[in-house]
């Protein structure tokens, strides 16, 4: 079985399961909603809000990352199916792609639900100049986060007081996705007056990183979720 | 050192009493005391007062050494991970030089943190300022944090020597990536570059002199606390194999009687 | 003059701090390692 064979059954078996069981529509899409209207409770002015609109809809989806990745090697460690898929000698690059692109469907479908509440609830406009950017952004950040994620949550998963540690590890690996995306998106809005041409130098750095732990948590996964000795 | 004696062979019982020191530990310790000693004299006292920073410049001769060391021991975490990895043997001696050293790594960087906020406050009147280089020091930081937590998720030994070598080389991956997207964002805001603590100083002789004095105290005290933390560790894993092994004697003990 | 009296509790507090931490950490390698290394045999520890 070649690599991407594996990952895309691995990835429809996950995709499906979550159609199925339907959590990220009942759950984690009115969790980010929430988190949505609290940002507005907490910050008050809607001249505030819309200017950090941006930041805050990349906020919300990295709190929303950490649940979904909980939730995507949840599955696996409780019939301990990931150590069964391991032993049976199938490629863990395979593995890890295949649960990363999963991931990253259920991330871009939170990103697009995220953007549009920044635009109903706090004034955010999107200009037809600005998309062509905004989609960009969408994807090379999707990517890193769910390549981070998959590593990570396939490290922490399974035994019992790993999870917590999820966030530690996570939050400060993404700050670059963070940083990168929330300018990118700032430029692609013109929010501030920050011109569309500023954002895509951060393209640059959101595609670097989605390259580069695409390839060392495809690398890495392997060692870090192996059980045996 | 004192033996005791089996009162029915009368052959000298093993003495068991020593810890992690030795002579040349010893040695180290008196020596590292020492030139703390002098870091306090010539940092606290025979040192003049900048032109410009006046009295807070003193607080560099123990903030300098202290993030100088914490890149050093990350670094040799690093590089330990590296070897455990990629050696043919897999020492565990390895992982536990890495183990230490990143330990020793996160309590200077938090130092680091801590005496660079007090200087902050004296010389730009706040504790903290949002500049590339203090972000990407606060994330190396949690990094190493996150790190330690990692070498105690349990498991095998060489689980656990697996799993932080490969998350120890990752970090490695990381910090650059921060760094650069941290630079990247504060460079948008065309601040004032922020006083580099040496860098802007002219430092006469004498400062330059309780600086490099700073730097071999510290030094010292790296490779002291080194060389004490990775025997302890050894000690530690020895015990817990022993512990497991007798574990699984008494299993195989009571499956025998059943 | 005053500057040194303003500023003296930062600058004698980044010291403090720095060698109570020091010292604690120190304190405690130590004492772990005379605590463990009664439970093992000399001949088990690679540095004797």
């Amino acid at each position: 079985m070649t690599r991407w064979r594996i990952a895309r059954l691995i990835a429809r078996k996950d995709l499906r399961i979550e159609w199925r069981s339907r959590v990220l529509i009942n759950q984690v899409l009115p969790f980010a909603g929430v988190t949505m209207v609290m940002f507005a409770f907490a910050l008050d002015a809607t001249s505030v809000l819309e200017r950090v609109a941006p930041g805050l809809i990349w906020l919300a989806t990295l709190f929303s990352l950490l649940i979904l990745v909980q939730r995507s090697f949840g599955v696996e460690a409780d019939d301990g199916a990931l150590d069964a898929l391991r032993v049976a000698g199938i490629d863990p690059i395979g593995i890890f792609w295949g649960k990363a692109l999963a991931l990253a469907v259920q991330l871009a479908v939170l990103e697009i639900v995220l953007l549009v509440a920044a635009i109903l609830l706090y004034g955010a406009v999107v200009p037809l100049g600005g998309v062509v950017l905004l989609v960009t952004t969408l994807v090379t950040a999707t990517g890193g986060l769910a390549c981070v994620g998959t590593l990570y949550g396939g490290l922490t998963a399974g035994f019992s007081g790993r999870e917590t540690l999820l966030p530690l590890l996570v939050l400060p690996v993404v700050a670059p996705v963070l940083i990168g995306a929330t300018r990118a998106v700032e430029a692609a809005l013109g929010t501030g007056g920050v011109a569309l041409s500023e954002g895509w130098p951060w393209i640059g750095l959101l595609a670097v990183f989605a390259v580069a732990f695409g390839v060392g948590g495809a690398l890495a996964f392997g060692p870090l979720i192996d059980e045996s000795n | 050192m004192t033996t005791t004696s089996d009162t029915l062979t009368d052959a000298p019982a093993p003495a068991r009493r020593r810890g992690t020191g030795t002579p040349a530990t010893r040695a180290l310790g008196i020596a590292t005391i020492v030139a703390m000693g002098w870091l306090v004299a010539f940092g606290l006292g025979f040192s003049p007062a900048d032109r410009d920073q006046e009295e807070a410049v003193r607080i560099l001769y123990v903030h300098v050494p202290t993030v100088w060391l914490a890149y050093l021991a990350f670094v040799v975490a690093a590089l330990c991970s590296g070897l455990y990895l990629f050696t043919k043997k897999h020492s565990l001696g390895f992982d536990r030089v890495a183990g230490a050293s990143a330990e020793i790594g996160v309590v200077f960087m938090a130092l680091t943190l801590v005496s660079g906020m007090l200087w902050g406050r004296i010389t730009w009147g706040v504790f903290w300022q949002w500049d590339a280089r203090l972000t990407t020091t606060a994330f190396l930081f949690v990094t190493y944090v996150g790190y330690l937590a990692v070498r105690n998720l349990g498991g095998s030994h060489r689980q656990r020597a697996r799993r932080s070598a490969v998350i120890g080389l990752l970090a490695v991956v990381e910090i650059p990536l921060v760094h650069f997207s941290v630079e990247m964002w504060r460079s948008l805001h065309q601040e004032a570059s922020v006083a580099n603590p040496t860098g802007g100083t002219k430092m006469d002789g004498l400062m330059l002199f309780s600086l490099f004095v700073g730097v071999v105290a510290f030094t010292l005290l790296y490779v002291w606390l080194l060389l004490h933390r990775t025997r302890g560790m050894a000690m530690q894993d020895l015990i817990e194999d022993r512990g497991l092994d007798s574990a699984l004697a008494d299993r195989r003990s009571e499956g025998a009687m059943s | 003059m005053s500057a040194l009296i303003d500023n003296a509790g930062y600058i004698y507090g980044a010291y403090a701090i720095t060698f109570a931490v020091v010292g604690s950490f120190a304190w405690r390698a130590i004492r772990h390692g005379h605590r463990l290394g009664e439970e093992i045999d000399d001949a088990d520890k690679y540095w004797t």
